[in-house]
């Protein structure tokens, strides 16, 4: 009989076991958790905020997906060395455990930049947890004046959550634009305006310089008084313990489309990792939930004999504030055209180069997006289709009548 | 397993699957009190070529959903080959609608997803839109596919 160590608890770690139970169901899988929940949606935690959901339905699978999967979990519990040589683990309370396969799902750690005078600030939060999440919830009141560090991902769902709960959230960024990470100038100009109009303050293209008490000094000058500071600059991806074991690490672990990383029958899969995007043709970290789970469930497969691939993967984010959703994929590599169709209220723009769709911004309008999604993902050749019609609208018609035969007369 | 599928020689583009969905899935039992009056979200849609042939497309309960695994609020699963929603759990992200690649996850005019689920949860019990498709356009049948 196998054994099977996860070293993680997040939806890598869940990919992880349905990947290794689709093949074996008879080898013993150990989940070290150094949270002390089970699996839940780690991104919902702004919707927890909102009152959108609750702890119990955060959970990511049921109450029984453990025991039904045979799975033991570590609560509580970190892991301090990885031996590959000896295929041994050590925990963080001196105990060992030896694996056949491990699957590294290490996830990520909020990243805080030096500032001065920091420590000086009584109430400050990372947003990446339910305990951050908690935390962050008991320090708030109807009259807190809210400063959030980093207008990313995280930094604006964190003040769309806290919007109808606090006085003031005022948001700061080195950027110049909000979501830099997957929006450009004219896309986050618009969603800018949106969170804007529903009483979110800026301060962009500069950065905190110094913190005193409940003040904070911009480096342009700006000065900010607050209650509650969130910092939310940006991630790292937990690496040590692959990196101390001797495997290849960069940014991230690296991992191939198996998932397999440099040291033998061990796996890594989520935001700790490196791998490779189809879109651009570069190796990068994409730290996304579902990407997570299909490493996770590829590592899985893998681990236990079976043969899988994760071998399409692209960046691909879909997130909204206060109504205004946006839906964004691929990448806009240098040199490609771009197609726009804009007014007030909405904004597509799609991204073509070499006879591909390499990416899309897409906001206010999502109907049907995950067509353009699966031209990036599938590298169709947009002269194999009816582009000039898909630029209008997403839709199977576009596509050819060997393909729609293929998808609606069989089974896909 | 039995699955929806498509004679696009049949279909007379009419779009009364559009409506028997979206009645079907409306909890009420009259079809014009339902539907009068109201923009609907069926989550089945007609389509056209350039040819101007016409079809439905819906939820193909695909054999390796990738709508199931991206959800990230643990909202959709299959069960006995059916694609599932848990509303309760669901947000409204729209992670699904970004990745189906036959556009058949939508959004359901109040910000979440929706998508067919065989109308196995409402009162109709068998897909409405095979039931009243006046042509034999939609079938719901088994034809012995891989799963």
């Amino acid at each position: 009989m196998k054994q099977y160590v996860i070293i993680g608890n997040g939806v890598a770690a869940a990919g992880c076991i349905e990947g290794i139970r689709s093949v074996d169901a008879a080898g013993s899988i150990t989940v070290i958790s150094a949270e002390k929940h089970p699996v839940y949606c780690r991104p919902l935690i702004s919707y927890y905020l909102e009152n959108k959901t609750d702890l119990k339905r955060m959970n990511y699978r049921s109450e029984s997906f453990y025991s039904d999967n045979n799975v033991t979990v570590l609560y509580g519990r970190a892991v301090s060395e990885m031996h590959a040589d000896t295929k041994k683990i050590v925990l963080d309370n001196g105990e060992s455990s030896d694996y056949d396969a491990l699957c590294v799902c290490t996830g990520s750690s909020p990243f805080v930049p030096p500032m001065q005078g920091l420590d000086t600030v009584e109430n400050k939060f990372s947003f990446m947890t339910i305990d951050d999440t908690l935390a962050l919830e008991k320090a708030i009141t109807p009259e807190s004046r809210v400063l959030i560090i980093g207008a990313g991902l995280i930094g604006l769902k964190c003040a769309e959550g806290l919007h109808n709960r606090v006085k003031s959230i005022t948001v700061c960024d080195l950027a110049p634009r909000v979501l830099s990470s997957i929006l450009d100038d004219k896309c986050a100009a618009m969603m800018q305006k949106h969170l804007e109009a529903n009483g979110i303050s800026f301060i962009l293209g500069t950065s905190a310089k110094e913190f005193s008490g409940s003040h904070a000094m911009m480096q342009n000058g700006a000065e900010v008084d607050f209650d509650v500071l969130v910092l939310a600059v940006g991630v790292r991806a937990n690496t040590a313990l692959v990196k101390n074991a001797g495997g290849n690490v960069n940014r991230g672990i690296a991992v191939d489309e198996a998932c397999r990383t440099s040291l033998q029958d061990v796996y890594a899969a989520g935001d700790c990792t490196e791998y490779h995007d189809i879109s651009s043709d570069s190796v990068k970290i994409m730290a996304l939930m579902p990407n997570a789970y299909m490493q996770g469930h590829t590592a899985g497969v893998n681990m236990a004999g079976g043969t899988a691939a994760f071998d399409n993967a692209i960046p691909m984010n879909s997130i909204g504030f206060f109504g205004l959703h946006c839906h964004t994929a691929g990448s806009q590599p240098e040199g490609c055209e771009m197609y726009e169709e804009a007014d007030e209220s909405h904004i597509k723009r799609l991204f073509v180069k070499d006879d591909r769709l390499t990416g899309f911004m897409l906001l206010g309008h999502m109907h049907r997006t995950g067509i353009y999604t699966a031209l990036i993902r599938n590298r169709t050749p947009l002269s194999s289709v009816d582009f000039a019609r898909l630029k209008i609208e997403p839709q199977l018609a576009a596509m050819g009548s060997a393909y729609r035969d293929k998808v609606l007369k069989g089974a896909v | 397993m039995k699955r929806i599928y498509v004679k696009e020689e049949w279909c007379l583009g009419c779009h009364l699957c559009e409506y028997n969905c979206a009645f079907a899935n409306s909890g009420m039992t009259d079809m014009v009190k339902a539907l009068r009056g109201k923009t609907i979200y069926p989550r089945i849609q007609v389509e056209q070529d350039e040819n101007g042939v016409t079809y439905a497309v819906s939820c193909r309960h695909c054999n390796d959903p990738i709508c199931v695994k991206s959800c990230i609020a643990g909202a959709l699963s299959k069960k006995d080959g059916v694609i599932e929603i848990d509303h309760s759990k669901c947000v409204g992200c729209l992670t699904c609608v970004l990745v189906c690649p036959y556009g058949a996850v939508v959004e359901d005019g109040s910000g979440v997803a929706q998508k067919c689920e065989l109308c196995m949860k409402n009162a109709c019990g068998a897909p409405a839109c095979v039931k009243g498709c006046p042509n034999g356009a939609i079938v719901y049948e088994e034809r012995g596919e891989a799963e």
